[in-house]
């Protein structure tokens, strides 16, 4: 099924995705609609252009391929799945997700991967290829966060607060120093080898899928971000 | 080890004429008040770890026992309290943050107590409920803005998704954690047995209770706990927690000490991993934002459930509750200061937000004057205790009521306020396996159900002395309600005048 949504309001867009019977959907002139694939489990969806905020809200296994940027809060409270951004996401990308990934080309906006968390076989990764804002990983409790800083000389590949509140999962920087202003709940350490291994094959999907020399990419150090504690909390109150 | 400055705030007292030592208080009491002192062979106490919870009390077959409070006291002092006194000793020993749990217990007024109802007399006659159709079945969601017909003249169903109760009470939002499995199924079965809601709190919702979903709300919050396509699609509605009356401003964490067995396993987050939900959605910093969380829960749900945003009674609450009648959003939950919590900071406890009464008089009022009072229901929380609570709120513009304390009451709870320590000795606030089997949710589910249908009925009794014979004429006719002992200010806020008016 092939939609060019130009103008049609997003409840109608969604509708048509909804209860379309083809697997595979193409949205053609995506100018901005919100929610697509709220909820959507087994389809394939390809969209030219710019879906607007909250693309693939509880995504519950479909895929989406964007051809062009996505807005904000991508794959929000995702279950599983696969969306992947040919360009740059917004703000909040991968809020709270359990299980999928999120593989974005270049830069992710503020608060990505916030809330992150992993549950038994699910265990979620967000890849971005350039650099994310501030607060990557905020309170994040699960699954992988993967900033390459591509184009970013070495420099950590992250604003200001990253980490903020991590009490599980973790997040690795290619980059050839850490960030200097880390918060004191995150351990930091050069990811030794063996250490790369578990993230290896999103760093080769991220390279398959744009087509990157992968071994550019390996040429570089990484480092490890992990939380110091799984209770942040511990020992914060006294009864009353 | 340094002087304990804290003196036990109750004395167990002991009828030793009357105690045959037979030790249920001991293994009743998850404290460990009591002890068995076999040397003198006669049951002892620890006063200092008894919270006056009253198990042992209700357990003791000769009723041997009673607590009192402790006629020790500091120097009498009307600024310095013993109570502050006690927590400033409590925090310099620890460097801790006061914790404590269910809702505010300071002495802060409460205008249910200074509001009187109306009954008829001679012309307008009362109606007489036991004899006479009295109707408090209450429709919840955004009323159509106009009838509209199609082409043969047939009226087009535009309702938006609703919920219908048998009564306009509904059980508020407790986690499964917060309180426990026997508590939730109590609540479950009751509400289905009632034709009401009750709401499954952040904690997600545990396999056992789906068959519930027709009469369950599940809660989106902050940290998305046990939110998956399946959770929003049993529901018979979705809430979405912006805040709560106990703790306005703050958000929840359930330590990962809590967070073992089923209660991982509902919250889809690993055991010893804490639950954290912050205050903030970050993702959400405008009401625009809010509509965008709004809109994609409704997309994910195929627009078939209603949307409820709750939020706690703040100062600016009118200006905000306008603002998410404005975000699509089906109703709006406001959760008075008075509301209870399983744990919250006692600082915010009891210094931050508004009473519901005055919170819910001023959005019903300001909805009204924009216009879009009908875009949304309200539903008022925060310590609503009795029937004439709940009609005294609908009178002020609620379309319905949560209770949150008044069920866990119904169903033992003793109000001991230590909820937040895990030891609940009545099986409500606790995950200890064998504090949890106390409360068996047959008997349970009975108590709710008795307790909503003795409300139903004196809402219909109250309803009837006034010559009302359906809740759609209670709502928002101030003119039933009179203050007493009100400042002008407060009645004006109220929308009420004073009694003798």
């Amino acid at each position: 099924m092939i939609i060019t949504a130009e103008t049609i309001h997003f409840k109608a867009l969604n509708e048509m995705i909804r209860e379309s019977r083809d697997h595979e959907i193409i949205i053609d002139k995506c100018y901005g609609q919100r929610y697509i694939g709220s909820g959507l489990s087994g389809k394939n969806i390809t969209i030219n252009g710019t879906p607007g905020n909250a693309l693939g809200a509880y995504l519950d296994g479909a895929t989406i391929n964007v051809n062009g940027n996505a807005q904000d809060a991508i794959g929000d409270t995702m279950n599983e799945g696969e969306i992947v951004v040919n360009g740059s996401s917004g703000d909040a990308t991968g809020y709270a997700m359990r299980g999928g990934c999120i593989f974005v080309k270049k830069n992710a906006g503020y608060r990505a991967g916030i809330h992150m968390k992993s549950y038994k076989d699910k265990s979620p990764v967000i890849v971005i290829g350039g650099c994310a804002g501030s607060f990557l990983g905020e309170y994040q409790a699960g699954g992988k966060i993967i900033v390459l800083g591509i184009g970013n000389d070495g420099a950590p590949p992250v604003g200001y607060f990253c980490g903020t509140g991590m009490h599980g999962g973790k997040i690795l920087l290619r980059c050839s120093a850490p960030p200097a202003d880390l918060p004191a709940q995150v351990c930091v350490a050069e990811a030794s080898k063996s250490e790369l291994d578990e993230f290896v094959p999103y760093i080769d999907a991220y390279c398959d899928k744009f087509g990157v020399n992968s071994v550019n990419i390996y040429d570089s150090k990484f480092y490890i971000l992990t939380p110091n504690t799984g209770n942040p909390y511990k020992r914060l109150y006294t009864n009353n | 080890m340094g002087i304990n400055y804290i003196y036990p705030e109750f004395e167990v007292i002991r009828d030793t004429a009357r105690c045959i030592a037979c030790r249920v208080c001991e293994r009743q009491c998850a404290n460990e008040v009591h002890r068995f002192d076999a040397e003198l062979g006669m049951m002892t106490a620890d006063d200092s770890k008894c919270v006056d919870c009253h198990r042992c009390v209700s357990l003791c077959p000769t009723r041997a026992l009673h607590i009192e409070k402790s006629r020790h006291t500091f120097r009498e002092n009307a600024n310095w309290t013993s109570d502050k006194i006690t927590e400033i000793y409590r925090q310099a020993g620890t460097g801790g943050v006061l914790l404590s749990s269910m809702g505010n217990p300071q002495n802060i007024p409460v205008y249910w107590d200074k509001m009187l109802i109306n009954a008829s007399q001679v012309t307008n006659p009362p109606i007489d409920p036991l004899r006479e159709p009295m109707e408090t079945k209450t429709t919840l969601g955004a009323k159509p803005k106009k009838i509209e017909r199609d082409n043969a003249g047939r009226i087009i169903d535009n309702r938006s998704p609703r919920l219908t109760l048998s009564t306009p009470i509904m059980f508020s939002a407790m986690s499964y954690g917060s309180i426990s499995y026997n508590a939730h199924e109590s609540l479950a079965r009751a509400a289905r047995e009632l034709g009401i809601y009750y709401n499954t709190g952040e904690g997600g919702l545990h396999r056992d209770f789906y068959e519930y979903g027709p009469n369950t709300i599940v809660q989106v919050a902050s940290g998305r706990f046990g939110v998956h396509k399946e959770y929003l699609e049993t529901a018979a509605a979705i809430e979405i927690k912006m805040g709560q009356g106990a703790k306005p401003g703050i958000g929840g964490h359930l330590p990962g000490t809590k967070i073992v067995g089923d209660v991982s396993a509902t919250r889809m987050i690993p055991e010893g991993s804490d639950a954290i939900s912050p205050a903030p959605h970050h993702d959400i910093y405008s009401i625009e934002d809010l509509r965008q969380l709004v809109f994609s829960l409704k997309e994910a749900t195929n627009y078939k459930k209603p949307i409820i945003v709750k939020i706690a009674a703040v100062h600016n609450i009118a200006a905000i509750a306008s603002g998410i009648a404005r975000s699509g959003a089906d109703m709006i939950a406001i959760d008075g200061f008075r509301g209870g919590t399983g744990a919250a900071p006692t600082r915010i406890r009891d210094n931050v937000g508004i009473p519901i009464e005055l919170a819910l008089a001023s959005v019903d009022t300001r909805l009204r004057e924009e216009g879009i009072r009908g875009d949304v229901s309200l539903l008022a929380a925060g310590s609503i205790r009795c029937a004439s609570d709940v009609v005294k709120a609908i009178a002020l513009g609620a379309d319905a009521c949560y209770i949150g304390t008044g069920a866990l009451i119904a169903l033992g709870c003793h109000v001991c306020r230590t909820c937040h320590t895990g030891k609940c000795n009545w099986g409500i606030a606790t995950q200890r396996e064998d504090l949890v089997k106390r409360l068996n949710p047959d008997i349970g589910s009975q108590r709710l159900v008795n307790l909503i249908k003795a409300w139903d009925h004196e809402i219909k009794e109250i309803m009837g002395g006034m010559g009302i014979n359906s809740i759609e004429a209670l709502r928002g006719n101030r003119l039933m309600l009179r203050g007493i002992g009100l400042t002008e200010k407060e009645l004006e806020i109220l929308g009420i005048m004073h009694a003798g008016e």
